[in-house]
């Protein structure tokens, strides 16, 4: 068992874990975080993507032993603390960027990340940049959509 | 008839509601079945078969036994009977029924199959103990082809049956050899429908708890059916129904693959029976590509007969469906939901269809989004396409001479259904309108005269389905053993806020909010005042569930009625407390009133309380106020549409882009127009998925090529593009609301618009059809053939 101290959504957490633990399971099984869900075995889906020090992780693919001493955001932790939420879920909200639900923590985190490194993608470049996420549900048309929304109005606030 | 009229005093139906399934999905506040941990899980593992057909000679699971944290190995042999699955339609009176074990006993028939199951008191060490059983397997020969298969000393996957012919379907329906003959032309072409995964992105999950309250076994499992799953369960574990409570909690994506009675669920709840402990079981992605059934996979012969001036006389269709090692559910079912849709929407004299199921050493099939009506249009719309090409009428002009003009709705086609209404000439004018046809069509012909190496093909598919799964009586006829009806209560609850009950179970498609569309229309309540309740024989205990775009179809004429029969009940309590007669009480946005005087009202609300109280009720009334109804559809409903796809191939790499794709649907009257154009778009994405990307391959031995997300191409956003979208609207007629169905309709049309489009693009080269998917490598060998044989009819170089 190797011990570890992670900052998982604002809050100090520690444990000790088995050297081949994965991050997801960490945060599922033992911190309870299960908001992060698991869609397959080979790192393709995307669906468990969380931030580390604020760059999209798929954490099916990372030991929780690496991100010891770093900094977790979750789709959990996502929401401010009063409440609001990011431009981004607001966003897959009122675009209906989703149904079943199941890929939207790691399309909301991984849109997130693509946001901060290009403020203002094309529909080329949303495309591209979610090209690790996969969804079956929505035929990607309104998830586009809703990163669009989400680069408006995050620029419009910024401005 | 029933009445068609709609609500006018209402406004939620046909709003673009945001979702509130919505809220706690997008925060991570989900209620997968993975996400339960229950105090003393023991977790299984299946062992699953690497071999595609072998006996078992024997099984040694002392390693894994002796690993720290396994509680439990079971083999075939502690549950010799028990059966993982089973068929509820028994399609001919002579169909060979398979048994399928929950653990295979002393055989297994496919790669994935399941040998052993290991308890542990965690994951890791469950999986870790699979890699230490050993078990000693003697080869058999596998059964991967199914021509191969119905060949006469071929392996057999069933030797207790002696052939693998599970059954032969046969429905002539006029008389197709008298039409033939009298054709001018018999256009034929053999179709390969290939077999997909479906791949919801929630895998399949299983929580079983011991008894608990009210003696009662709680199984949550990521499936569409509760409801049917908790009478089949029943049936075969044997524990008594009242025993069994059977939850979907939030279920991510299905698409028919949770359309299913699953061994891993039967084997949880027996097993949560038998050692009282919970019992926890997730499928990973790569078992979900063997474990969970599989769809289409048909070889399906067509003959189109035909006049030389444009007009359909008949069809024939023969088709080969491979059914996998075993029956599940509806396995031998899927092919037929499409029998009485080879027409779609054309006039037609005679079809004659035939359908032969056969066994193989595979994962078995059952539906996937559309089941059956996907290869059935498919078929039907790329023989119109090739008939077209070969009497030289440009397609969409063939289309028009033949299909049902809208003044002949009703219209009683060649299978016997009556379809209700429809309006092809309006859908198809938008979407011509959309698309820009005549302009892509000029740009073609500069293409193909300037010999760009880079061609562009447009794809038609003027299609149409068939939803609202079903008139029990129908089912009945064509041997299915259950009933197609559904159920809806709507409570009014002490403090004003409204309950629905709903028995569908919806995974994604968004019913809690559209259902408190219909509803809040219907009893005048806010739609932030309803809450819908689903997926919970416990909550919610009839119901049959959500499967075949008959949701909305069945289940919202269930909510029309018990809306209208909570209206009822509480008119009379108005009426008694307002000292008038019913009759002269108005009801109009959740408030009575008495007609010409409008200060004596009160709210639904408030006779909700009245209700509970019970203090000044009619003499002999019952108290509380709900409404309660359990509806049979009168009939199918009958969405339709027209797509079209600009593809451009490049002649020399056989790279396939999808430039454009427009659909117009007609789903007749809209509850949430945002709703259905989602539909539509991920229908879309599924069907032209199967037309450009997807395909579960085997290789000789019957091991799956295809078994992980690295190998079975599911598209991502950078492989699709934004789609045109639009809908016309003609109201069912056979539905109390208008409605027909959406959740398929995008799965169904797009695929043979894609093919059609390629084909188009390489109809100069020779090309009549091109295998799905139209990969690189398909579409150039397609390219190579043509051009060989060409070579070699005009006796070209040698």
């Amino acid at each position: 068992m190797t011990h570890i101290g992670v900052t998982v959504d604002g809050l100090h957490r520690h444990g000790d874990v088995e050297p081949r633990l994965l991050l997801v399971h960490w945060l599922r099984e033992d911190l309870g975080l299960v908001g992060t869900p698991i869609g397959c075995d080979t790192s393709n889906c995307g669906a468990c993507t969380v931030l580390v020090d604020g760059r999209s992780v798929k954490s099916c693919s990372v030991l929780a032993v690496q991100v010891d001493g770093h900094e977790v955001t979750t789709i959990q932790g996502l929401t401010r603390e009063d409440g609001e939420w990011h431009p981004v879920q607001r966003a897959f909200k009122e675009c209906h960027g989703l149904q079943c639900g199941f890929c939207t923590p790691g399309m909301v985190m991984a849109s997130v990340d693509l946001l901060s490194e290009n403020p203002d993608p094309t529909e080329e470049e949303i495309r591209n940049g979610l090209e690790g996420n996969l969804c079956r549900c929505t035929g990607y048309h309104n998830i586009v959509k809703a990163v669009a929304t989400a680069a408006a109005e995050m620029k419009g606030a910024s401005s | 008839m029933t009445e068609t009229v709609m609500r006018t005093d209402g406004a939620a139906i046909g709003r673009a509601d945001r979702r509130k399934e919505d809220a706690r999905l997008l925060t991570g506040r989900t209620n997968w079945t993975d996400n339960i941990q229950l105090p003393g899980t023991l977790h299984m593992a299946c062992l699953r078969s690497s071999m595609a057909h072998a006996k078992i000679l024997g099984i040694d699971a002392s390693a894994a036994l002796a690993l720290e944290g396994v509680v439990h190995v079971y083999t075939g042999k502690d549950f010799p009977e028990l059966a993982g699955s089973t068929c509820v339609w028994p399609v001919t009176d002579d169909i060979k029924m398979s048994h399928y074990p929950a653990i295979c006993v002393d055989e297994v028939k496919y790669a994935g199959d399941v040998v052993a199951v290991v308890l542990a008191t965690d994951k890791y060490t469950a999986i870790d103990a699979l890699d230490l059983i050993d078990v000693d397997y003697e080869h058999l020969d596998a059964v991967v082809d199914m021509e191969e298969a119905l060949k006469p000393g071929s392996p057999l996957v069933h030797a207790d049956m002696g052939t693998n012919e599970c059954y032969v379907a046969k429905m002539p329906c006029g008389d197709y050899a008298a039409v033939s003959a009298k054709a001018d032309r018999i256009v034929k072409r053999r179709f390969i429908n290939q077999r997909l995964i479906p791949n919801p992105m929630e895998p399949r999950a299983v929580v079983a708890a011991p008894r608990g309250m009210s003696d009662e076994l709680t199984i949550w499992t990521a499936t569409q059916i509760p409801h049917v799953l908790r009478v089949l369960l029943a049936l075969l574990t044997g524990i008594p129904e009242n025993h069994i409570r059977v939850i979907a909690p939030d279920v991510g994506g299905g698409f028919g693959a949770k359309l299913q009675i699953y061994r891993e669920e039967v084997l949880a709840l027996v097993l949560a029976e038998k050692i009282g402990k919970p019992i926890k079981w997730t499928e990973t992605r790569s078992e979900h590509m063997v474990a969970t059934h599989h769809g289409r996979d048909q070889i399906q012969d067509i003959e189109l007969a035909v006049t030389n001036d444009g007009q359909i006389l008949g069809m024939k269709v023969d088709l080969l469906a491979d059914m996998g090692a075993y029956l599940q559910i509806i396995t031998p079912g899927t092919p037929l939901l499409g029998m009485f849709m080879y027409s779609g929407v054309y006039k037609m004299e005679a079809l004659d269809f035939t359908c032969t199921g056969v066994y193989t050493t595979k994962t078995p099939t059952d539906a996937y989004r559309g089941a059956g009506r996907p290869e059935a249009t498919y078929a039907i719309e790329r023989i119109v396409d090739e008939a077209a090409a070969e009497l030289g009428i440009e397609p969409l002009e063939f289309r028009k001479r033949n299909w049902i003009k809208h003044e002949e709705f009703p219209y009683t086609q060649i299978a016997g259904l009556t379809y209700d209404t429809g309006n092809y000439e309006a859908a198809t004018a938008r979407a011509l309108e959309l698309f820009g046809y005549d302009e892509l069509r000029a740009e073609q012909v500069v293409r193909r005269a300037s010999g760009d190496t880079v061609q562009l093909g447009i794809g038609i598919s003027t299609f149409t389905e068939m939803c609202g799964l079903a008139p029990s009586r129908t089912l009945g006829a064509l041997k299915y053993v259950a009933g197609g009806w559904e159920h809806c209560t709507i409570r009014a609850l002490p403090t004003g806020k409204i309950e629905l009950i709903t028995g569908t179970s919806p995974h994604g498609q968004g019913h809690e909010t559209a259902w408190s569309q219909i509803a809040s229309d219907i009893i005048g309540i806010p739609v932030e005042d309803i809450e819908v309740v689903h997926g919970d024989t416990g909550r919610a205990p009839y119901g049959m569930d959500t499967y075949g775009s008959r949701s909305l179809a069945v289940g919202g004429q269930a909510i029309k009625l018990a809306g209208e029969r909570l209206v009822e009940k509480a008119r009379l309590i108005a009426a008694h407390q307002l000292e008038a007669s019913p009759d002269d009480i108005e009801f109009s946005a959740g408030t009575y009133s008495v007609k010409g005087d409008p200060e004596k009202s009160t709210t639904l609300q408030a006779i909700a309380f009245e209700a509970f109280s019970a203090h000044n009720l009619p003499d002999g009334m019952e108290p509380t106020l709900s409404g309660e109804s359990t509806v049979d559809p009168m009939d199918f409903s009958y969405p339709h549409g027209t797509h079209l796809a600009a593809m451009e191939v490049d002649t020399e790499t056989g790279k396939v882009t999808l430039r454009q794709y427009v659909a117009v649907d007609d789903c007749g009257v809209q509850i949430n127009p945002m709703i259905v154009e989602g539909q539509v778009h991920g229908g879309l994405a599924q069907g032209i998925a199967q037309a450009m990307y997807e395909g579960a391959l085997y290789d000789n031995d019957g091991n799956l090529l295809t078994s992980s997300m690295g190998d079975y191409l599911l598209p991502s956003a950078a492989d699709l593009p934004s789609f045109i979208t639009d809908r016309t609207v003609t109201p069912s007629t056979t539905h109390p609301l208008g409605t027909k169905g959406i959740g398929e309709a995008g799965a169904i049309a797009s695929t043979p618009a894609i093919i059609n489009g390629v084909v188009d693009a390489l109809r100069p080269l020779g090309v009549t059809d091109v295998f799905m998917p139209a990969s690189p490598q398909n579409v150039w060998r397609a390219i190579q053939t043509a051009q060989r044989s060409s070579t070699h009819t005009n006796g070209g170089a040698a």
